[in-house]
């Protein structure tokens, strides 16, 4: 017998019975999580990334490439990476230049630029798929538009939110758009900066990831 | 590997470390101080009791329901895994983990494995292992680095380095990491770790991380952190090792919210990690970015043990989360290293003898006083207490045949055993106990001056001159 199959007797053999009923998580959160409006969601949402030290800016489907540049020259940023095969990546690249501001695209697989992604990369423009207002929380699907490591490496991250995506809970979201049916690669709750308290519990901001998480809240005035 | 975790003997000396830590006033000082903190963190996160109490029980039902169904679970998470393209690997020792872990790294010529935060790692003493290999193993978790830096180990399984002061790490980092000059400032100190870390994670050839829950219906590993470094550990190196123990396993997607809930909220007194990281699936065609392999190892390490019994199976409810350290008065006295296990504290001292055996760990459920406050904070309910009194009556009752555990009877005296046997059928019988309690009245001058622990601090215990029984004789 193989280790897999030892293992798996010596639990066989103690199995129980298993008539213990199903969790009936949606029960739970039906009687424990209010149900709120958008606009409500959108309020606690922000009030909750912001506790985490993210930055929310409210923008609207005209004014965001405008409001994105503000806040790059606020912040002295002149280059942003961008997802050119997405909507959003295609207008900041067309509108940002002029700008001046640099826009790189994700175009090669990271093998090609790692460094220059680690060293020469202060900035990046991701969507997010979604929000969860109970707990301040962004939900992001990478895919091979808009990568992995965009959310992680550059010290400064902006997200586009559209503020008609966010959900009650975390159960909410996946319940409602079946992610037991199609998981991505790579799904990620973010719900501020990196963050640490591993010295002598103080919090200290920018521990990996990025230092700066900002949401550009689209939609709802939140 | 000759000093693996299995050959530990944590109960020899564990007195003298506790005492040394009981003895030094800062150590004390900075344990007190951070507990304080994390636990009035928690409640904080905790403002309505019966919420608190409800998600507790939906919490323990959920970890109860997957372990009935553990290994059909297992079955259909390698199942799945290995569809969406994971390469799933069994171990049953830390020693097999050690060596399905460090081929893979030698089939990929690894130099430097960059490790995320992973507490089974830390069990199957995976550094060492790599070392011995010729593989460099360097950890990236803040604490963790901190540690493996000073050469130590975790004293607490979320804030790794809660035993050092920020002075203690400032002359650290000088003295080990070049060109470092002696700041105490916390966020230079984060900066600095950044720093060192960043480019080892574009070295490095291997990431390695645990797992916090493995979503069998999905083929789903999730990942809780704040620090970004265990999403660097899995999206930037070419190969991906994922270690947990069997345990850690739920049915579906649907469990995971509840018990992430309780995990951030009970651990740190977050209402969410900064990150909260679902791997599906290694890099697939097209896509940019993330490793293009990544494994599994599903460790046993005397979980299967602790399964076996419908008792013990409870330890294995446990989602990692400390809390029962944060809020035990011995753990805050003593520290984590005193226990010389991986895990301290009272979940340290009730799964640690699945994982080395009674014989090395015979008196750890005795370092409790049974105060019950683990049990009570307990996310996911498990009735520490109850296994602790459990774990004192496997250590030291007579061997018998088919013992639950690995090294029952370990802590067997024949004297002892003997000594209370004698004192329960005196107390049972009132001819008895009246012969008994006349003889120690009348004998009291016989009784030691020095009684061991007891008149370490303490005037010595005398059998008064006269009994109740007498004076109540004498009233009437």
């Amino acid at each position: 017998m193989n280790t897999r199959d030892r293992i798996l007797a010596k639990l066989k053999a103690a199995t129980p019975a298993g008539n213990r009923p199903v969790p009936d998580v949606a029960a739970w959160f039906a009687g424990h999580r209010p149900v709120e409006t958008g606009s409500e969601k959108a309020v606690r949402f922000r009030r909750l990334i912001e506790l985490a030290h993210a930055e929310v800016v409210a923008v609207n489907a005209e004014n965001w490439v405008k409001k994105l540049e503000e806040i790059l020259h606020a912040k002295g940023l002149t280059e942003l990476l961008v997802a050119p095969g997405t909507e959003h990546g295609r207008q900041a690249m067309n509108e940002l230049p002029a700008a001046g501001i640099a826009c790189k695209g994700y175009e090669q697989a990271i093998e090609s630029w790692k460094d220059e992604m680690f060293r020469q990369t202060p900035a990046s423009l991701t969507t997010a798929r979604a929000a969860i207002a109970e707990t301040g929380t962004l939900v992001l699907w990478p895919d091979a538009d808009e990568p992995r490591l965009m959310s992680l490496v550059p010290p400064v991250h902006l997200v586009l939110l559209d503020a008609g995506n966010i959900y009650n809970t975390f159960y909410e979201a996946m319940q409602s758009e079946s992610w037991k049916d199609g998981m991505p690669t790579n799904a990620l709750l973010i719900s501020g900066p990196s963050k640490t308290a591993d010295i002598q519990v103080t919090l200290a901001y920018g521990a990996h990831g990025p230092k700066e998480l900002i949401v550009l809240l689209m939609g709802e005035a939140a | 590997m000759s000093e693996h975790a299995m050959n530990f003997m944590p109960s020899e000396g564990f007195r003298a470390r506790a005492k040394a830590v009981v003895n030094n006033p800062f150590l004390r000082q900075s344990f007190r101080g951070a507990m304080d903190f994390l636990i009035d963190k928690r409640i904080s996160q905790f403002p309505d009791p019966e919420e608190l109490e409800s998600l507790r029980t939906l919490g323990e039902h959920i970890r109860q329901y997957n372990l009935d169904k553990l290994p059909e679970l297992l079955l259909r998470l390698e199942e799945n895994l290995t569809r969406n393209g994971f390469k799933v690997h069994w171990a049953e020792t830390p020693d097999e983990a050690n060596a399905i872990i460090l081929g893979i790294c030698q089939r990929h010529s690894a130099k430097l494995m960059i490790k995320g935060k992973s507490m089974v790692s830390e069990e199957i003493e995976l550094n060492h292992a790599a070392e011995a290999a010729g593989i460099g193993a360097l950890e990236s978790d803040m604490g963790e680095y901190i540690v493996q830096l000073a050469g130590e180990k975790p004293s607490h399984i979320i804030m790794p380095a809660i035993h050092k002061t920020k002075e203690e790490i400032a002359t650290l980092f000088h003295e080990k990491v070049p060109g470092v000059d002696y700041t105490d400032n916390v966020d230079a100190l984060i900066q600095i770790g950044r720093k060192v870390l960043r480019e080892k994670f574009l070295e490095a050839d291997i990431g390695l991380s645990g797992v916090n829950f493995a979503v069998a219906e999905t083929g789903t590993l999730c990942l809780v952190e704040n620090e970004g470094n265990g999403r660097m550990s899995t999206t930037v190196p070419p190969v991906h090792i994922a270690i947990t123990g069997i345990e850690k396993i739920v049915e579906k997607l649907e469990h995971v919210p509840p018990l992430l809930s309780l995990l951030t909220r009970s651990a740190t007194g977050q209402n969410i990690s900064t990150y909260f990281n679902m791997i599906s699936s290694p890099r697939k065609p097209g896509e940019k970015d993330g490793p293009q392999e990544v494994h599994l190892v599903l460790l046993d390490n005397g979980r299967s043990q602790a399964y076996a019994d419908e008792q013990l199976r409870k330890t294995l409810q446990c989602i990692r989360c400390g809390a029962c350290m944060n809020h035990c008065p011995v753990y805050t006295r003593i520290g984590g290293h005193a226990y010389g296990t991986t895990y301290p504290g009272p979940i340290g001292k009730i799964i640690s003898p699945h994982l080395l055996g009674l014989e090395a760990t015979k008196t750890m459920a005795t370092a409790s006083s049974l105060c019950g406050a683990c049990g009570e904070v307990c996310p996911v309910k498990i009735p520490i207490p109850e296994l602790l009194m459990r774990l004192r009556e496997e250590s030291f009752s007579e061997p018998h045949v088919n013992p639950a555990m690995r090294g029952q009877g370990a802590g067997y005296s024949r004297l002892m055993t003997g000594v209370w046997k004698a004192w329960a059928g005196i107390y049972r019988n009132p001819a008895l106990y009246a012969t008994w309690t006349w003889l120690a009245s009348r004998f009291n001058w016989l009784t030691p001056a020095n009684q061991g622990a007891w008149t370490s601090v303490r005037t010595p215990l005398k059998p008064a001159p006269r009994r109740l029984r007498d004076l109540l004789r004498e009233r009437v």
